[in-house]
């Protein structure tokens, strides 16, 4: 044991930067040399800016940057104040727990399901208009409202928002304890302080930095969505993710050179939104100094807190609905409107699809649980070796940690598929494995990162004055504390997994078929009966994992109920 | 300078990824005309078939096929389900830059139009080969130019015929009595119906179909169409498709402001009752979605007066399939007459026969005749009425100018 544990400790941080680095820098190379006009497949053998000239003509081409750069400020400054104010307002009342029980599970719903979901609940053809019609509408067909699909993105920023509240709340979760949330609250309101203004005062600048990263993701996750933005954004025109997609699809194959441009410019409306955001720190870091030494006790509590209730229940209640409505869909034959409820009911969609779903159903778990141990081996041993040395990771392998998160995956994928064909891997389940792993080792890093840091290192240091050698203290101490966050890294890993399509797709040459790669076929044909059964399939595989995640610990330590912290 | 930087970075890298794409492709060509040969070498073999995934009828149709030819011949063949046919054309280009000209993942593709241009320009595809099938000779080629010509663009055997496509429109008899029976009548009927009819977002493939059959329908003389496009001509040619659009478009589904996504999209919100009229490409997929509870049973279908685009789609090979002789076998199959008859069933996909039934005998015309029907079936002699697709040319330049007058609101 302790010679493996040395040798993971020496070989994990290396092993990680490889298994990110080389496919993002031959994916990068994939997009940069295409861009300036060399890809010689195509003909292109010379260094040229015309295509960045085409891409700048594209019309409505500042619109795409616009939406893309707003979408990812907003959805990210939304859901974190709806967190915060919810944590602030609610922190160890009985409403806090009940909502914790409800949204966390809801993180494993795949944005593409959600998305489709809240399409269905609010479409003037939607469960909602339904439900109203025609008795208080007089609707006898659907009315003709542009929404969702509104021009400045807001049924889009709601569906994001929606998936990035129960994210942000599961990674607040896991970072409380670590920055002493309970003492500080109880400090501040035995000094008098309102329950959210104490949390805003002495919490929230403790706590933040732990949450920097996932807010990061978040950005850069909103402003280059592609699921979420077919279903729910604006058309004419799209955002700027959706145009590259389309460009990078075209039949048109010299319209490559322009895509890759295009991705170029998205990695830069990403990088200009997290800079922003990097600004927008700063300036509420001066301007709140004041504020919060200034001793005032009370900052309208109770009106914040209620907005932060409402929006809460608000995101609940959408999130609940579009689950109600996938549901129903999965179980009609013809549904008009303005029925509210199908007639009748039928299991034919769920007969129909059982037939092929046995494949894709393991496919899909043996992927993600392969991808998300390997990913978790990594980062403990990364973190481990950090811990060890005593030394954080250097900045620029921080960086090449989020690339996967930051750089839009379309483009970085057709350049990894040429390496994967040049090195001479074949398409499959193993390739596919790998290239889950790209993206679900940065979440587990960002998962498991803060915890595994912010870990007393008094418990270690007290076990090794007891006589245990280094590798004892990691399996026998460090390891059973932090289950329940290793488990919850390994939940949102798994998710993760089992929402990637185009890694799957192209790593395995369309040979491995997912539960994910089948809904997303399908849902490109439009049938929403099928699509329903396959998005609840889809999101139940990981509400399993997180079941298991918070379950596990629970039954594991029945006996030793200190290591569950809980809030 | 940073060009030359980017140059010194990059050049290297990629000529190692670019080595050897430019050989020849005419392997395996010798064996073709000895068919038994090809049978021998074909059993065993797996077929990767990629095939666009989105339509559960069409994917249950490729099951049956996939279990046929396991029955029949001894080859396995795997549907790769694909969101959007360039997929597929991205893998091929991405193994040829790789310099993969014999061990390629792909083996058939399903495919028309646009992506049939790009790989047939690009030198992806294998062949000529689709003559030498010996079912081709149903299809009477000589008599139905379309088997040979896909958009204009001359197959020259490197794509076998499997099915026909032609704009279809249908509607709700519940909410519509009269609909529109001409390009010019689409427009009165939408003004009187605001809201009730749209078109997916150019440049998906039946957008950007719509935009020709509109300006075949609105103009007098359509031979320029059939030529590649010249700027010196293109604005006078469309300039009646551009007035027509301005006036039609505050009178369509959320004003022109939104355009949904596909032809699939289209449908559904003709389920969701928020259309009243909208059109297809497969003549056959009203009445197919009725049978599966899609569309209202008061569905019905026709075509236009004065005619519509019809295409017809294929099966090609990659260039560097590594299973070439799975992939006829199977490319022949798809044309026998019992699967064209199966696949023809709106009860199992309702894709319209590309076989001449004139050249079939008795009884397997007896196949065709008897499929099942119902009321939104489109009658087959309403497919006579059949226009020819433009020169893709058009296709790429009226999808550019849309975009620049409509694309951004």
């Amino acid at each position: 044991m302790p010679s493996s544990y040395a040798l993971g400790v020496r070989l994990a941080p290396w092993l990680t930067i490889t298994l990110l680095s080389l496919p993002v820098a031959s994916g990068l190379a994939g997009v940069i040399a295409p861009a300036f006009g060399f890809l010689p497949a195509l003909g292109g053998d010379s260094l040229t800016l015309t295509h960045w000239q085409a891409l700048l003509d594209r019309p409505g081409l500042g619109r795409m940057v616009q939406l893309s750069y707003v979408t990812g400020l907003v959805s990210a400054g939304a859901s974190l104040a709806i967190v915060m104010l919810f944590l602030g307002a609610f922190m160890h009342t009985r409403v806090f727990t009940a909502v914790r029980r409800l949204l966390s599970p809801l993180l494993a719903v795949p944005h593409a399901a959600a998305a489709i979901g809240l399409a269905f609940l609010l479409a003037p053809s939607g469960l909602l208009s339904r439900a109203l019609s025609p008795g208080l509408t007089d609707w006898q067909h659907p009315p003709d409202i542009l929404f969702p699909g509104d021009p400045f993105g807001l049924a889009m920023i709601a569906g994001l928002v929606l998936k990035e509240v129960p994210f942000l709340l599961l990674m607040s979760l896991a970072a409380l304890p670590q920055c002493r949330a309970s003492e500080r609250l109880r400090m501040a309101r035995a000094l008098g302080y309102g329950p959210l203004s104490a949390f805003l005062k002495v919490v929230v600048p403790g706590l933040y930095p732990l949450l920097r990263l996932p807010v990061y993701a978040v950005i850069a996750f909103a402003s280059s969505t592609v699921e979420v933005a077919l279903i729910l954004g604006p058309t004419t025109p799209p955002p700027l993710a959706v145009a590259v997609l389309r460009w990078l699809n075209d039949p048109d194959l010299s319209m490559r050179f322009m895509a890759s441009a295009g991705a170029l410019l998205q990695l830069g409306v990403t990088l200009a939104a997290l800079a922003t955001w990097w600004l927008i720190e700063v300036l509420v870091r001066r301007l709140t100094r004041r504020w919060l030494s200034n001793g005032r006790r009370h900052n309208g509590d109770a009106v914040l807190g209620g907005i932060a209730f409402g929006a809460v229940s608000l995101s609940l209640l959408l999130i609940l609905g579009s689950l109600v409505g996938l549901m129903l869909w999965s179980l009609a034959a013809y549904w008009p409107f303005p029925e509210a409820l199908p007639q009748p009911l039928t299991l034919r969609n769920w007969t129909r699809a059982a037939a092929s779903m046995g494949d894709p159903l393991t496919q899909a778990a043996v992927i993600g649980i392969v991808a998300t141990l390997l990913s978790l081996a990594l980062v403990v041993g990364a973190l481990e070796a950090e811990t060890l040395h005593q030394r954080p990771t250097r900045p620029w392998a921080q960086l090449i940690l989020y690339l996967p998160l930051l750089v839009p995956s379309v483009a970085f994928l057709f350049g990894l598929v040429l390496m994967q064909i040049q090195a001479g891997v074949p398409p499959g389940i193993t390739a596919v494995i790998f290239g889950h792993a790209i993206f679900v080792l940065p979440y587990v890093f960002l998962s498991l990162g803060e915890s595994y840091r912010r870990l007393d290192p008094r418990w270690a240091h007290l076990a090794r004055s007891l006589g245990a050698s280094p590798a004892r203290v990691f399996w026998r101490v460090r390891l059973p504390m932090l289950s329940v966050p290793l488990m919850t890294a390994a939940a949102v890993g798994f998710a993760v997994s089992i929402g990637q399509y185009l890694p799957t797709l192209l790593l395995g040459a369309g040979r491995v078929s997912t539960i994910t790669t089948e809904a997303v076929s399908l849902a490109s044909g439009g049938d929403r009966r099928l699509t329903a059964v396959y998005a609840l399939l889809q999101l139940a595989m990981p509400a399993l994992g997180f079941a298991l995640a918070l379950g596990l610990p629970r039954l594991l330590f029945r006996r030793r109920s200190g290591l569950l912290t809980s809030v | 300078m940073p060009r030359s930087l980017v140059s010194r970075l990059l050049v290297p890298l990629f000529a190692l990824l670019s080595v050897s794409s430019l050989q020849a492709q005419s392997l395996e060509t010798q064996g073709l005309d000895d068919w038994a040969s090809i049978e021998t070498r074909a059993k065993g073999q797996t077929v990767y078939w990629n095939a666009w995934g989105g339509d559960a009828n069409t994917n249950d149709y490729i099951d049956w096929v996939s279990q046929q030819m396991q029955s029949r011949f001894d080859i396995d063949v795997v549907h790769v389900k694909l969101g959007d046919t360039a997929e597929a054309v991205s893998r091929v280009l991405a193994e040829k830059a790789a310099g993969n000209d014999e061990d390629g993942a792909i083996d058939l593709i399903w495919i028309n139009g646009e992506n049939f241009a790009a790989m047939k320009k690009n030198g992806l595809l294998y062949g000529p080969w689709a003559e030498q099938l010996p079912n081709f000779a149903l299809t009477a080629p000589d008599d139905n130019p379309e088997m040979r010509s896909d958009f204009t663009l001359p197959v020259e055997g490197l794509e076998a015929p499997w099915g026909k496509a032609q704009i279809t429109f249908y509607y709700d008899s519940d909410r519509v009595e009269s609909p529109p029976k001409t390009t010019r009548e689409l427009l009165e009927w939408a003004r009187n119906n605001p809201g009730r009819f749209t078109y997916p977002l150019v440049p998906d493939f039946l957008g950007s179909t719509f935009l020709k059959q509109a300006l075949l329908g609105l103009i007098d003389d359509p031979a320029p169409l059939y030529a590649p496009v010249h700027e010196a001509n293109f604005e006078s040619v469309t300039a009646p498709l551009w007035d027509y659009l301005d006036a039609l478009h505050p009178n369509l589904w959320r004003s022109g402001q939104s355009f949904p996504n596909s032809g699939s999209a289209l449908r559904q919100l003709m389920g969701d009752g928020e259309l009243s009229l909208a059109f297809t490409f497969n003549p056959l997929e009203p009445a197919a979605a009725v049978a599966d509870y899609q569309l209202p049973p008061s569905t019905r279908s026709y075509v236009l007066d004065d005619g519509t685009l019809g295409n017809v789609h294929f099966v090609a090979i990659p260039f560097n399939a590594s299973h070439k002789a799975g992939a006829l076998m199977l490319a022949n199959f798809l044309l026998s007459p019992e699967a064209q008859a199966h696949k023809q069933d709106i009860e199992v996909w309702g894709d319209a026969t590309v076989l001449a039934l004139d050249t079939l005998s008795e009884k397997q015309r007896q196949a065709f005749a008897a499929l099942p029907d119902n009321p939104a079936t489109l009658p087959i002699e309403a497919l006579q009425r059949t226009l020819a697709e433009p020169h893709p040319s058009w296709m790429e330049r009226l999808e550019q100018e849309w975009l620049t007058r409509y694309g951004t609101r």
